[in-house]
């Protein structure tokens, strides 16, 4: 996992509420054994067309969307299915910040977990960002703070023990690891071994 | 002492290590299950860290997903003509060898939905935490486990550890009071509560069910409930354990056995809401005015009654395009709708149960001209109890499809597919585009109205067949 400090980038606009990882990545796509290659599946039904051909209305198809980093979505964004190919694919496509008003619970651990940032706005915020497509932002992880090209500076939850994770690239299965006498001493406690 | 909520308690009783502001708790997981989907990876990561399953004895692993549900690709000998399902199937039973997992194969005459088979087999238990690499996990907390989904990453660490770290959630009442009428299932109550609670409404959140509908109802309606929590967006659904579960649960397979069950008991009945405990949000419903329900749009908040109209909502460019996808205009009447295929199946709704109130307005009846209905247990067990107790024979006389267990046509990924622009009445649980198949237009509704609709062809009321 890439660490995340700060990251700028024009921002890509998806309006659209309740954007279920269905639509982030089709379940045809989930048999895979590996999470590499996921990004030319990403979004599938609503990026090409039944000949397999890209959309060109679609807004990732779209010259602006490249080299976007920074993916504003409508709200609860990631409800549904709790398959980490959504994160996946989003990562492989290259997005690493997700922004909306509200971020379904499965999707939004999924995704910490792949250095994918879960950026929760208010609706102000999030309405200028739906208003203003392509615009640059600055993600600061270590400041937890989003800034915008009007001056804002919006600063956004996220857990302590995540954003320390995510700012220095490791994962959690680490520090579970390290507790493993806690773990022993609770199994031995309840299962009066 | 506070007074307790029954997710409280059994959170409480799985802390291996508080949470703090800087750390979140260290949760015990009593129950791994999982799958051929969300599982190669994490096993992967087990293999790269050189780290054994750390407890093979809390670790159950089957096959559903991506499993055909022709026969002849489960026990005539013919491959899994998907070649990447055969692959991940095949990928399942090396990592289960190699770890050594205990699994519940292809051809296991115990192997089903893997929601479905935790409960069967007994495995799934009142005061247990309990995950799968599934958001319908969920569903398993009809008997006051606390279980939800959680991502192949997550997978990976309770693989390694039997454990995870999570932040409390908080938690949300859903009293459901008054009786149930004729025609109305646990499937419309769970729909109701989704279009009142929106599938935001429970984010963050785990639900517990409760109030005099709720104890009514048999672990099967219980299940369905829980099942769908998710579908609220809520982090899991509770249901306190009583008689009913006991009844159900005793002498399962994997269920505690003389007197080691009846201390179990003793446990399971402390479990249970305190009086007076407080949840950080509550909503209330009330049986009686329920009604069958059936969804209109993609997502499965965007429901109404059977008898109702969809919505209208001028101005609302997201609800516009929903029903662009749908093919259907706000105003419109849903009775009467055509549609092409009917699916009876799912973790939602494929139990006996289900079978049979399916059964009862398809016995002596034909499936309309021009619908392709597919029935599709959601457990080999079930299976075998439907043949015995000829329902499957009213299937098959009725001109219906009937299959071995799998999730089929729940998701389009096991070659069971609805074609695109064709309306299916289906009892699963998500109505997102492409779910069933590219272009496929999702109708959710519990198995009596989609055996209503496999009948005459068409959205039907099933209280129409009642009496
Ligand atoms: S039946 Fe559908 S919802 Fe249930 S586990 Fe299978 S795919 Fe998921």
């Amino acid at each position: 996992m890439d660490p995340i400090t700060v990251i700028r980038s024009r921002t890509v606009v998806m309006p659209s509420t309740n954007i279920d990882t269905d639509q982030i990545i089709p379940a045809r796509f989930l048999t895979t054994t590996v999470r590499e290659g996921l990004g030319v599946s990403l979004f599938a039904d609503w990026r090409y067309d039944q000949a397999g051909q890209p959309k060109p209305d679609f807004v990732l198809n779209q010259p602006a969307a490249r080299g976007c980093q920074v993916l504003v979505a409508g709200r609860n964004i990631g409800c549904g299915s709790s398959r980490e190919h959504a994160p996946w694919a989003l990562l492989d496509f290259g997005i690493r910040v997700v922004i909306s008003t509200e971020i379904a619970d499965i999707f939004r651990n999924n995704s910490l977990k792949n250095g994918l940032l879960p950026v929760v706005v208010d609706e102000a915020t999030h309405e200028w960002l739906l208003a203003n497509p392509g615009v640059e932002v600055e993600v600061d992880l270590p400041a937890s703070t989003l800034r915008l090209t009007d001056g804002r500076e919006v600063t956004f939850p996220i857990e302590s023990f995540s954003r320390y994770c995510l700012m220095n690239g490791i994962d959690e299965l680490g520090y579970l690891l390290q507790q493993m006498d806690a773990i022993e001493r609770y199994e031995r406690t309840r299962e009066g071994a | 002492m506070t007074a307790q909520s029954l997710f409280e308690k059994v959170w409480q009783r799985h802390v291996v290590v508080p949470e703090t502001d800087d750390t979140p708790a260290i949760l015990y997981i009593d129950l791994h299950l999982t799958h051929e989907v969300t599982s190669p990876q994490a096993f992967d990561v087990l293999r790269a860290r050189k780290l054994p399953v750390r407890r093979l004895d809390r670790t159950l692993a089957t096959m559903d997903h991506s499993t055909p549900t022709d026969t002849a690709q489960i026990f005539g000998g013919l491959p899994i003509k998907l070649e990447s399902a055969a692959r991940q199937v095949r990928q399942l039973e090396v990592n289960c060898a190699e770890f050594g997992v205990n699994l519940i194969g292809l051809q296991d005459s115990r192997r089903g939905i893997v929601h479905i088979i935790g409960p069967e087999q007994g495995a799934t238990q009142p005061g247990k935490t309990i995950v799968c690499g599934d958001s319908h996990t969920s569903t398993h907390g009809a008997f006051g486990a606390l279980a939800f989904g959680i991502g192949t990453t997550e997978v990976g660490y309770v693989l390694a550890t039997q454990c995870l770290l999570q932040r409390k959630p908080k938690t949300l009442e859903i009293v459901v009071n008054g009786r149930l009428p004729a025609g109305v299932s646990a499937k419309d109550v769970v729909l109701a509560v989704i279009g009142k609670i929106g599938v935001n409404g429970g984010t963050g959140h785990v639900i517990e069910f409760r109030g005099s509908a709720i104890a009514a109802m048999s672990m099967d309606e219980r299940m369905t409930v829980c099942n769908m929590s998710i579908e609220a967006g809520a982090r899991a659904g509770m249901i306190a354990p009583d008689a009913t579960t006991y009844e159900y649960l005793k002498g399962r397979p994997f269920a505690p056995q003389g007197t080691d069950w009846d201390k179990a008991v003793a446990d399971w009945n402390t479990l249970s809401s305190d009086a007076g405990a407080a949840f950080d949000k509550s909503a209330a419903f009330d049986a009686s005015t329920l009604e069958p329900m059936i969804t209109f749009g993609t997502n499965p908040g965007m429901v109404t009654t059977i008898s109702g109209n969809v919505p209208e909502r001028p101005g609302d460019a997201v609800f516009a395009k929903s029903l662009a996808y749908m093919g259907l205009t706000a105003g419109e009447r849903m009775a009467e709708k055509p549609v092409q295929v009917v699916f009876i199946g799912s973790c939602t709704n494929a139990r006996l149960s289900d079978l049979e109130a399916a059964a009862t307005i398809l016995r002596g009846r034909k499936v309309a001209r021009g619908v392709r209905a597919l029935i599709v247990p959601g457990s080999q067990q079930i299976k075998l109890e439907a043949e015995q107790r000829g329902l499957a024979k009213v299937f098959t006389d009725a001109g219906a499809e009937w299959r071995e267990s799998g999730c089929s046509m729940c998701l389009g990924m096991n070659g069971d597919l609805v074609d695109a622009g064709q309306y299916c009445v289906s009892t699963s649980n998500r109505n997102f585009e492409g779910r069933q198949g590219i272009g496929a237009r999702t109708l959710l509704a519990s198995p009596a109205s989609a055996a209503a609709a496999a009948v005459r062809g068409r959205v039907t009321d099933p209280r129409e067949f009642l009496g």
